[in-house]
């Protein structure tokens, strides 16, 4: 089986969200980048096959140069291969596209994205992959077992859960449940120091149309100030009166 | 590049002193490669998950679970990143070691000291001074985690004094084996190790010999109950008693009465690494405190704004930039002068050895700088969180017990403040450092007239570097006249060497930070670098004060009447400003980044 797991290079959670060019780009400045959490959780699974079932994994990357770190992370986990299209991630729609060029080239029989990456939350990648690669989709993906060409997958759903038989090629969107936490994988010193060897193909990107663009980005309302009620109807009356909310 | 080219490039241990050392020579923590990136971020990563995750376990004195962790951090790889790729390590350099030895110190002491204590003082004696049999069959199972290490040096009544140890180890009729009977104290690890390092005397011979000795109960060795300490709690420290423990012969390390050698040089690598393992523990108690200091509401406005809780936070910050600096200068160094051994053909064994030796003065320096400013910052954290601090449930409290144990082992403060002194003066007379010219120009400085032209300080640091040019000249005149003085017998002066040490250290560590301050402004922008530069100055400005004390707290103990006239106003001259720093509005400056940024950032 020959997996490809789509990475995102997204800023790290505790970072701190700043904005340049008058509200229209995200400003990196002092930004640390992680592999996007949704698609670590693909990629630890992919490694569960690469073990268990001897699968071939690769991941793929759309974005500059500066992302080579987090994708050499992923080597150091234990891909066999990277590559990275050297292109800026525009949106949801260029991305897919990137994407799809890789897996017809690559002749991948499963290919492992996140639901959704952390940084814009478009959740759009994984399902246009699909289906401008005319593959079988699972999104919000818990489970993922594969015995030959067939799949079984387990899927979110409003208040419960969906169990889904299909067949490869397949294409999944992938988030915590197909691992959990407790597995991902800190790369080890050995792991590391392979990943230099390994290889990671850069390659251009193809012509592709962007979809969408950014007008402008706000950042939540600060919090107001906090009003201490002492008893119960007092904070009706202020609920019902003042804040007008009941 | 030619073995030449680097040497001459490569200033040698303790030349510091006497040579001007341009920025762009220095390593700096911000030019690690993108592996080494990775490296320490895997470390931060499992130190987050495994250690300080599980806090609550270390300071509960679980040593079993100290054990287990070591075992991950085996897996990981983190127990074999000094050891040869042919053992079973990862064969990395000497600033890849300390950057792991950094990172790993973080959470607890109780941790950094068992994986110091195995990876270093445990390990490093046999990949040093191993024989090939000995390498290849204890070594992997260090490196992996599968066996760990202890090292078996001081004893009741051989503490600082190592060399003058009562065990014993006797030969056996057939020459087969060696009897070793005696009792080790303070032993780290012993409560779950499976090899120790044991230095014991043969006959009534000079010096100690080291052997490498199985932990087997069933060979007369027991162990005493766990020690009861002020911190790092599960750090498992025990005395081991040794009845006629039969070791055999091949199981001796190195050479008969190369003991005292190995333990020197091994802790001249444990001095830097614990150095290095003071860092994070810093950054940890600044993040912890600043957190604090931004969320706890007193007068109706979070604590940080008040100005007595800013300069808290300045200091803390500034020392922790100020050990990465010096520390990752002289790592770097080491590694270098390592190549160069490898490159002219010497083992990588004995390239390695010869490697730390040579800057043997700078590990004691960065000892005692380091350890002290762990300190300072735990107490400083303590401080912030008020009343809190003093609770055994916030971080503060084992932070502060822990650090104190830096101070301590490695060779006491003390006994390293005297070694840096002592090691240079000892190398300036065997023609390695040529301190005697410079020190004479300064004598002769001192008899001339100083110049009144106003310098021209318009370039960074133009003046914080003339000023460290001067603070070398205040230690020259100090040591100099001193050793002239009194010749061999200075190190019975044992006041007189703390003072010159403690000027030593504070040049070390200001003209490492400028130096860095100064390559990272070059080559991403002073407007970067506003914060460091501010810190920089902020230490120069302490390290006066301490060289200024130190300074003259020496020369009027040796020197009278007219000698001792001229060198306090070369001491005035010599520790001078032309332009004040404002060290209120330094302070500030950096406690609002850190208060910005919750937390260091500058690592």
């Amino acid at each position: 089986m020959k997996i490809l797991v789509c990475i995102s290079n997204v800023p790290d959670t505790t970072s701190k969200i700043n904005f340049t060019d008058g509200d229209t780009k995200f400003d990196t400045n002092g930004v640390q980048f992680v592999i996007n959490p949704n698609d670590e959780f693909g990629l630890t699974r992919a490694m569960w096959f690469k073990e268990k079932q001897g699968a071939t994994v690769h991941v793929a990357n759309v974005g500059g140069p500066t992302t080579e770190p987090t994708i050499r992370k992923a080597l150091a986990i234990g891909a066999d291969e990277a590559i990275r299209v050297n292109a800026e991630p525009t949106d949801g729609f260029f991305v897919a596209q990137q994407l799809a060029e890789v897996v017809k080239n690559g002749g991948y029989d499963l290919v492992i994205a996140g639901r959704e990456s952390i940084d814009y939350n478009g959740g759009m990648v994984p399902g246009i992959l699909a289906t401008l690669l005319d593959m079988n989709f699972v999104n919000t993906c818990i489970s993922l077992e594969v015995d030959g060409n067939n799949a079984t997958a387990m899927r979110e759903i409003d208040g419960g859960k969906e169990k889904i038989s299909t067949s490869l090629p397949l294409v999944i969107g992938g988030q915590k449940g197909l691992v959990e936490e407790s597995d991902l994988r800190i790369p080890n010193m050995r792991g590391i120091m392979m990943a230099r060897k390994k290889a990671l193909n850069v390659i251009e990107p193809v012509d592709a149309a962007k979809a969408t663009q950014d007008a402008k980005f706000e950042k939540p309302a600060a919090k107001g100030a906090v009003k201490l009620v002492d008893n119960v109807d007092d904070l009706i009356n202020l609920l019902h009166n003042e804040a007008k909310a009941i | 590049m030619s073995t030449e080219t680097i040497d001459k490039e490569i200033l040698r241990g303790g030349q510091f002193l006497v040579k001007e050392t341009k920025c762009d020579d220095v390593f700096t923590l911000e030019d690690l490669s993108e592996e080494q990136k990775m490296m320490r971020d895997s470390t931060k990563e499992f130190v987050d998950r495994e250690i300080w995750a599980h806090w609550e376990r270390f300071e509960g004195k679980d040593y079993a679970f100290t054990a287990e962790t070591m075992r991950k951090a085996g897996e990981l790889g983190l127990l074999g990143i000094a050891v040869p790729e042919e053992y079973g390590g990862m064969g990395m350099g000497f600033v890849s070691t300390m950057l792991v030895c950094d990172y790993i110190s973080g959470a607890t002491g109780s941790f950094s000291t068992s994986f110091g204590a195995h990876t270093g003082i445990g390990t490093m004696p046999i990949t040093l001074y191993g024989n090939e049999e000995q390498k290849k069959k204890y070594v992997p199972k260090l490196a992996s985690g599968e066996w760990l290490g202890s090292y078996c040096l001081t004893e009741p009544g051989a503490g600082s004094d190592a060399n003058s140890g009562k065990t014993k180890a006797v030969l056996s009729d057939d020459g087969k084996y060696y009897s070793i009977t005696g009792q080790k104290m303070w032993i780290s690890n012993a409560g779950f190790c499976n090899l120790l390092i044991v230095f014991a005397r043969i006959e009534d011979d000079k010096n100690i010999t080291g052997f490498i000795v199985e932990n087997d109960p069933d060979n007369g060795i027991t162990m005493g109950d766990e020690e009861k300490k002020l911190g790092i709690h599960s750090s498992s420290t025990r005395q081991v008693f040794f009845n006629e423990t039969k070791v055999p012969v091949e199981d001796m390390l190195s050479e008969r009465g190369n003991g005292f050698k190995i333990a020197m040089n091994a802790l001249n690598v444990g001095r830097i690494k614990l150095a290095a393992a003071c860092l994070d523990a810093q950054r940890r108690v600044i993040n912890e405190a600043v957190n604090y200091a931004n969320e706890r509401i007193q007068f109706k406005t979070p604590i940080i704004n008040f100005g007595a809780i800013k300069a808290k936070i300045a200091e803390m910050a500034t020392n922790t930039y100020v050990g990465e600096s010096g520390s990752y200068r002289a790592a770097k160094n080491i590694e270098d002068r390592i190549a160069i051994r490898v490159a002219e053909g010497n083992s990588h064994q004995e390239a390695e050895l010869k490697g730390v030796e040579e800057y043997a003065i700078e590990c004691s320096i960065l000892k005692v700088a380091v350890s002290e400013h762990v300190q300072f910052t735990s107490d400083e954290g303590l401080q912030i969180y008020g009343g809190m601090g003093y609770s055994a449930e916030a971080p503060m409290e084992s932070a502060w017990r822990d650090s104190r144990i830096g101070r301590i082992y490695e060779g006491t403060n003390e006994i390293n403040r005297m070694l840096a002194v002592g090691m240079l003066v000892k190398k300036a007379m065997k023609g390695h450092v040529d301190l005697l010219g410079p020190a004479t120009a300064v004598g002769e400085e001192l008899m001339g007239i100083p110049s009144f032209d106003a310098p021209d300080f318009s370039e960074l640091f133009a003046e914080e570097k003339d000023l460290v040019a001067r603070l070398k000249k205040v230690f020259l005149m100090v040591a100099g006249s001193a050793v002239q003085k009194f010749g061999p017998e200075l190190e019975k002066h044992q006041q007189l060497m703390m003072a010159a040490s403690n000027i030593l250290i504070e040049v070390y560590m200001a003209e490492s930070t400028i130096l860095r301050t100064e390559k990272n402004a070059k080559r991403f922008g002073e407007e970067s670098q506003a914060t460091q530069i501010a810190m920089a100055k902020l230490n120069l400005y302490n390290a006066v004060d301490v060289i200024l004390k130190n300074g003259k707290e020496a020369i009027v103990s040796f020197a009278e009447g007219d000698e001792q006239r001229i060198m306090l106003m070369g001491l005035k001259r010599f520790t001078k400003y032309t332009n004040n720093p404002n060290v209120v509005a330094l302070r500030t400056q950096i406690a609002d980044k850190v208060a910005a940024d919750n937390g260091y950032t500058f690592d």
